[in-house]
């Protein structure tokens, strides 16, 4: 090894360190607003005005919690399990984070380009159940214990259709890397060639289990506040809570993006004729995953928690075997038209 | 030292250490998170030799399923840690004497291990433009379909059997039946009544 070699290596490491702090930074300061677009639109459905005092319209609502967040003092409770308790959140904000290495925000905009990018976020996401239990069971108390359970085994639940959802995409992209996915779907026919139109059953389907994935209402059976005071994070306060809530809106943000790259043509515009192209590609991807969050956010403020007998039914006897005979059927058509990636 | 290498000490390092906390931590659900980490760090070393799909699969289906239900078990049980410590040294001599065993048949095995003629030349090509899912693919649903396939039945008749051996139909159980409940209609669930006034029903 010579001297250049390891200049080579110290290059390489900083240009990843400083995209990452880049995408990061970007990443953060959207959460933050998408945290306060989320109170916004719940408060506009139900005639109130949300969070307007900080700032113009509220504007600055979430950069004061987390300034109140970190100010507080973190309690832990006497009978906790205190390393796990710590561990918890940080677990569920790394985990979440993490997933958007792989993210293709614009053509060739990712940090990692990865073979098998899909597999990655699917396996990160099915981490993120770790938080949950490690929180719910360190706190050493009932009601974040039950919820621990409760939500550990919807999120595994849902992961299964996930799952399925996540193949029959493949088998027509012809790739589990993220790009290569986009990229099939630029047809000339734009919003009309991206998967969202062939495969809508499954679009449905992904938009549901995501909604259950990531504990949003109507299935945030985990804090349900009225069984639960507030699931696993009842005996978290301060910076751990904040972390928590942080690696769960980042987590929303991440499914939000996995939808816009499987079904709705990532950065690509919707028309691809002259004025649409002109706009960069990371301007249609935003917008893209804001529509989604616009729809998480409007099922929150308008669907009704479900009953945890009907989730689990939903989970296993209605989305499981629709997402299983929909990868059987879209496998026979791409065999039998030839219309599957690499010849069939 | 190159970055793969210090990833791969880092990596090989982590792993050992939480493997050996796997069995030296005094709490069970310690142990399992322990596990979960000599996983993950298994899984970061498949990524390091070019085997990024069985790396994510490492992750998936160990980590995201089969250690989540480890944990449910361990976090379920009563266990008490004095009890379970004292035949620690009961149990030692056999203990020691069975891993003593098992080490002997190991090093037996592998030190008259000797690959065939022809065979060292044949090793899986890890440097090829293709991507290991789809060499792995293409190996498992062609030439090891039949094998596959009867992994497949293995399991499906594993996962039945343990559903036949939990499965109890308790007899008066009030059970909620989504069809019935779905099917429900203004008719069916509500009476109307004009009561007359200091009659009653």
């Amino acid at each position: 090894m010579t001297d250049t070699n390891w200049l080579d290596t110290l290059l390489q490491v900083l240009i990843i360190t400083a995209q990452s702090l880049a995408l990061l930074v970007g990443l953060l300061i959207v959460v933050a607003y998408v945290l306060l677009a989320d109170r916004k639109i719940w408060a506009a459905v139900q005639l109130r005005r949300g969070p307007n005092v900080v700032g113009p319209f509220g504007l600055f609502q979430s950069f004061a919690d987390l300034l109140k967040f970190v100010l507080k003092e973190p309690v832990i409770p006497d009978g906790s399990n205190k390393g796990v308790f710590l561990l918890a959140p940080f677990v569920t904000c790394l985990l979440a984070l993490a997933a958007w290495a792989v993210v293709p925000i614009d053509a060739g905009w990712v940090v990692a380009d990865i073979n098998v990018g899909v597999l990655f976020i699917f396996a990160i996401s099915s981490l993120g159940v770790y938080g949950v239990i490690m929180g719910g069971w360190a706190s050493n108390s009932k009601y974040p214990f039950l919820s621990a359970l409760r939500a550990a085994a919807q999120m595994v639940s849902y992961e299964v259709s996930i799952g399925f959802v996540l193949v029959t995409v493949l088998m027509c992209a012809g790739s589990l890397n993220l790009s290569a996915i986009v990229e099939a779907q630029n047809t000339p026919y734009g919003i009309l060639g991206w998967y969202w139109l062939p495969l809508f059953p499954m679009f449905v389907i992904f938009f549901i289990s995501a909604l259950a994935e990531t504990n949003r209402p109507p299935f945030d059976l985990g804090e349900a506040e009225s069984e639960l005071v507030a699931g696993f994070m009842v005996e978290y306060g301060s910076t751990p809570y904040m972390m928590f809530m942080l690696g769960e809106y980042v987590a929303i943000m991440t499914m939000c993006a996995l939808t816009t790259i499987l079904f709705m043509g990532g950065w690509l515009p919707p028309v691809p004729v002259a004025p649409f192209t002109w706009v960069p590609g990371i301007i249609w991807f935003l917008l893209k995953v804001l529509l989604v969050f616009f729809m998480f956010a409007m099922v929150k403020a308008m669907v009704p928690r479900y009953r945890y007998d009907q989730l689990m039914r939903l989970g296993w006897k209605v989305f499981l075997p629709i997402s299983l005979v929909m990868v059987v059927v879209v496998a026979s058509v791409l065999h039998f038209t030839g219309l599957a990636p690499g010849g069939g | 030292m190159s970055l793969a290498a210090l990833f791969f000490y880092l990596f090989a390092g982590v792993a050992v250490a939480s493997a050996f906390m796997v069995i030296a931590s005094r709490n069970p659900v310690h142990s399992v998170l322990f596990l979960i980490l000599t996983f993950v760090n298994a899984s970061g070393l498949f990524i390091l030799i070019g085997a990024e799909f069985l790396a994510m699969l490492l992750v998936v289906v160990y980590v995201g399923a089969v250690a989540v239900l480890f944990l449910f078990v361990v976090m379920m049980l009563d266990v008490d840690f004095v009890e379970l410590r004292q035949g620690f040294l009961q149990y030692l001599p056999v203990g020691v004497l069975v891993g003593l065993v098992f080490l002997a048949e190991l090093v037996l095995v592998f030190g008259s291990w000797s690959f065939g003629e022809g065979v060292t030349g044949a090793v899986a090509t890890v440097v090829s433009d293709v991507p290991n899912t789809v060499q792995i693919g293409r190996v498992l649903y062609t030439e090891y379909v039949y094998f596959f396939q009867a992994a497949g039945l293995i399991l499906l008749v594993a996962m039945i059997g343990a559903i036949v051996l939990t499965l109890r139909h308790k007899e008066n159980v009030k059970r909620q039946s989504i069809p019935v409940q779905n099917a429900r209609t203004k008719a069916t669930a509500m009476d109307v009544v004009k009561v007359p006034s200091g009659k009653g029903l």
